[in-house]
């Protein structure tokens, strides 16, 4: 079987990861209710999106 | 190549694509909004277009060409005479979709699909809504 005849670098093992680094997720403050949301999506904690009640959510007060 | 062939296929057979979007349009008619993945919302906005367009023509044929497709005598009384009505001002858009997000067991992305002229449903969960809504 093929084997590495080499151990890999520090150099190299950093470069092959230098584009895997992970970006953090978008979000913003719901306008309504201040509660962090994911962009383009309904506010899962008052149900609103672009100023109109949506959908309903049980525990909202 | 799919190159220009509109529409998603869905992972599902031809028969069993059809009936999924019969059924998705029926629920849509019926309740006025409904939750369903964001690629089957997004689909389900072409036929459901489609649906309101033969609603606006109201003839006799377009009548038939509707019960074709959904085969209810219920629902395409309801389509021609509840829903397309209240689209007479405007030429296309007659739905929306709206993103809810990742669903809980398998983290589907989860849309709410409705009419963009608002009606009533003829569900419990859409009265429930709606009473909930009003008293909000």
């Amino acid at each position: 079987m093929g084997l590495p005849k080499r151990k890999t670098s520090k150099s190299k093992r950093n470069k092959r990861r230098s584009h895997d680094a992970l970006t953090a997720p978008q979000w913003l403050a719901c306008p309504q209710c201040g509660e962090p949301i994911v962009p383009h999506r309904i506010c899962a904690a008052c149900g609103y999106y672009r100023g109109r009640q949506v959908i309903t959510v049980a525990e909202e007060e | 190549m799919r190159h220009l062939k509109a529409g998603r296929k869905l992972n599902r057979t031809a028969a069993h694509r059809k009936m999924l979007m019969r059924n998705l349009i029926k629920a849509l008619i019926q309740r006025e909004q409904i939750r369903t993945t964001d690629a089957k919302a997004k689909e389900l906005r072409r036929w459901a277009d489609r649906m309101v367009t033969l609603g606006k023509k109201g003839t006799v044929h377009a009548r038939r060409l509707a019960f074709a497709y959904l085969g209810s005598r219920r629902l395409v009384q309801r389509l021609f005479d509840e829903v397309t009505p209240r689209f007479q001002g405007r030429s296309g858009g007659y739905t929306r979709v709206l993103k809810i997000g990742p669903r809980r067991g398998d983290a589907a992305p989860i849309s709410l699909v409705e009419f963009t002229v608002r009606g009533e449903g003829t569900t419990k969960r859409a009265e429930e809504a709606k009473g909930s809504a009003s008293s909000a």
